[in-house]
C-alpha cells in the first residue's frame, strides 16, 4: 500500500469504528427486537436529533459556555496554584494534601450544597465544572516545575539568576506541555462537571433536557442528549488538541523532524 | 595572581541519617588565566569541587576563595557547562547562546534595545565553534557533538572570567571529543579565561591543561600536581608525542596507585 493510502486509511479509522460501532448497536436493537424505551436505535435517535434540533441546540449552548467559562476559571486558577505549588516545596507540602482530599470528595456531592448558596440557574453548573476540571491542571502544572533538570538551575543559578527569573526562563516553558495535555482531560471533565450540575438540580442545559426527557419516558430524546454531549466533548477537545500542537511544537519533536 | 583558591575545604553530604565525606581535604590554588584539570578515579569528590567553587554547594569546613573574595552562595556571572548539555529545547540555538545575556549584567539591561548586537556576537561565537549554519535549529535537531558546542558557546557568550567544565565531552564519542579538545583550546586560547575542567579522561586533560590535579579515591584530597609544559596549540598529533604521552602514563600510574590503595 501507498503510504498515502495509509493516510487516508489512518483518517479513515475513527469514522469506520464509529460506523461499526452504530452498526451494532442498530442490529441488536432489530435482532432482539428492543423496545425504544429500552434503548432506541440509532436511527431513531438521529431521527429525533434532526427533528428537535433547534431546541437541542439552544440547550446546548448554555452547557457549552457554562462549561467553558468554568473550564477557563479552571485554567487560570490550576496556572497559578500549579506554580504555587511547583515552585515552593513549602506551600507543596501545605496544600497538596488538601487537594487531593478536595479532589476525592464526589463533585455530585456538592452541587446540592452549591444549590443552597447560590440557587438553580447557570452559577452551580459553572462552578462544577471549575471544581472538577482544575485538579489535573494543577498537578500537571506543578509537575512540569517540579521535575527541571537540577543542572538547568544550576546553570541559571551561576549566572545570578533570581528565583523568579528560573521560573520564567525555564519553569513556564517547561511546564507548557504539561499544561497543554491536561487541558485536554480538563475540558472532558468540565462537561461532566457541569452536566451532572444540570442534572441533579438544574433548570437548564442538556442535562437537564435529558433528564425532562427521561422522565417523559422518552429514550430517543436522552439519547439525542447524550449524542449532543458527546459531539460538544470531541470538539472542544479537538480544539484543546490543535492549541497544544501549536503552543508546544518542540515537545512533539519526534513527528516535526520527520 | 591566584584567581581560584581552596584552603582545606571537606564536604559532608547529609542524606537523612547516612553522611557521606564526599570531599576530605581540596587544598588548590588557579592563576587567574590558567586553565586547571582535575582528574581521578570515579565518584572521588570532582564534581563537588566544582560546586563549591561555584558556590551552588557550601563547605563544612575550609574555604573557598574566588577573586578575593569568599564564596558563600552562588557567585554571579559564571560559565558552566556539563556533561548533558542542558539546552532548552523550546529555544532555537541562537537563543539557548543568549540565554546568559537575558540574565547577566549589564546585558540584561541592555538586551532588548541592543539585541542586534547580542545576536551578531553569538553568531561570532557559533561560527568559531562551526555552528554558523544551525543558528536557528532547534537543539533536539543537532548532534551530541553540536549541542555541546551550543552549550560551549553559551558558557562563554557573557565573556565570564571563570569557566568550570563537568566532564563537557564525556557523553560524545571520541573523533567527535577529540575535534572538541581543539575548539575549546582555540576558544581558550582567544578569549584566556580561568578555567576549570573535571574529567576522568586524561589525554584530554593534558591536551587542554596547564596543570592537572590528581585526586584520591573517596573521601577526595589532590595527591599530586602536574604543570603541563607542552607549546601551544597542541594537536592531536601532539597527544603521539613522547612528552605527551609521559605525562599521561605517570598521571595513570599515581590513579592505579590510587584504585590498588
Amino acid at each position: 500500500m501507498s503510504g498515502h493510502g495509509r493516510d487516508a486509511v489512518r483518517i479513515a479509522m475513527p469514522w469506520l469504528a464509529m460506523a461499526l460501532f452504530l452498526l451494532v448497536w442498530e442490529l441488536v436493537c432489530v435482532v432482539f427486537d428492543l423496545p425504544e424505551i429500552v434503548l432506541p436505535r440509532p436511527t431513531r435517535v438521529f431521527e429525533v436529533f434532526f427533528q428537535r434540533l433547534d431546541i437541542l441546540i439552544a440547550f446546548c449552548w448554555d452547557t457549552l459556555w457554562t462549561t467553558v467559562l468554568g473550564f477557563l476559571i479552571a485554567i487560570v486558577g490550576g496556572v497559578v496554584l500549579g506554580v504555587l505549588i511547583g515552585a515552593s516545596p513549602l506551600i507543596y507540602s501545605g496544600l497538596y494534601p488538601l487537594l487531593i482530599a478536595f479532589n476525592a470528595v464526589p463533585k455530585v456531592a456538592i452541587v446540592p450544597i452549591l444549590m443552597i448558596w447560590v440557587g438553580v440557574g447557570a452559577l452551580p453548573a459553572v462552578i462544577t465544572a471549575f471544581v472538577i476540571s482544575f485538579f489535573p491542571i494543577v498537578v500537571n502544572v506543578a509537575t512540569g516545575l517540579a521535575t527541571i533538570e537540577p543542572e538547568m538551575i544550576d546553570v541559571l543559578n551561576s549566572l545570578g539568576a533570581s528565583r523568579f527569573e528560573i521560573l520564567r526562563k525555564v519553569g513556564l516553558p517547561r511546564a507548557m506541555p504539561y499544561l497543554f495535555a491536561s487541558l485536554k482531560v480538563a475540558i472532558t471533565l468540565a462537561f461532566i462537571g457541569s452536566v451532572i450540575s444540570e442534572t441533579v438540580g438544574g433548570n437548564r442545559g442538556i442535562g437537564f433536557l435529558m433528564l425532562s426527557a427521561g422522565a417523559r419516558n422518552d429514550a430517543a430524546t436522552t439519547f439525542a442528549g447524550l449524542f449532543a454531549i458527546a459531539i460538544m466533548g470531541v470538539a472542544m477537545y479537538a480544539i484543546c488538541a490543535l492549541v497544544e500542537s501549536r503552543m508546544t511544537r518542540w515537545a512533539f519533536r519526534g513527528q516535526l523532524v520527520s | 595572581m591566584t584567581f581560584v583558591e581552596l584552603k582545606a575545604v571537606s564536604l559532608t553530604y547529609r542524606l537523612g541519617k547516612e553522611t557521606t565525606l564526599a570531599l576530605a581535604d581540596g587544598t588548590m590554588a588557579v592563576d587567574k588565566g590558567e586553565f586547571v584539570a582535575v582528574v581521578g578515579p570515579s565518584g572521588c569528590g570532582k564534581s563537588t569541587i566544582m560546586k563549591l567553587v561555584t558556590g551552588l554547594l557550601q563547605a563544612t569546613s575550609g574555604e573557598v576563595v574566588v577573586a578575593g573574595q569568599r564564596v558563600t552562595r552562588p557567585i554571579k556571572g559564571v560559565g558552566m557547562a556539563f556533561q548533558n548539555p542542558t539546552l532548552m529545547p523550546w529555544r532555537r540555538t541562537i537563543d539557548n547562546v543568549l540565554l546568559p545575556m537575558e540574565i547577566v549584567e549589564p546585558h540584561k539591561r541592555r538586551f532588548r534595545r541592543h539585541r542586534a548586537e547580542y545576536v551578531a556576537r553569538a553568531m561570532a561565537l557559533l561560527e568559531t565553534v562551526g555552528l554558523a549554519d544551525f543558528a536557528d535549529k532547534y537543539p533536539w535537531q543537532l548532534s551530541g557533538g553540536m549541542q555541546q558546542r551550543s552549550n560551549l558557546c553559551r558558557a562563554l557568550i557573557h565573556e565570564p572570567e571563570l569557566l568550570m567544565l563537568d566532564e563537557p565531552f564525556g557523553a560524545l564519542d571520541a573523533f567527535t571529543r577529540e575535534e572538541l579538545w581543539g575548539v575549546m583550546q582555540a576558544l581558550w586560547l582567544e578569549k584566556r579565561f580561568t578555567g576549570v575542567l573535571v574529567t576522568h579522561d586524561l589525554r584530554e586533560a593534558v591536551y587542554l591543561a596547564d596543570t592537572v590535579h590528581v585526586m584520591s579515591r573517596r573521601p577526595g584530597r589532590i595527591v599530586m600536581v602536574k604543570q603541563v609544559d607542552l607549546p601551544r596549540p597542541r594537536t592531536l598529533a601532539s597527544t603521539f608525542e613522547p612528552a605527551f604521552v609521559d605525562i599521561v602514563h605517570e598521571l595513570r600510574d599515581r590513579i592505579h596507585h590510587e584504585h590498588a590503595a
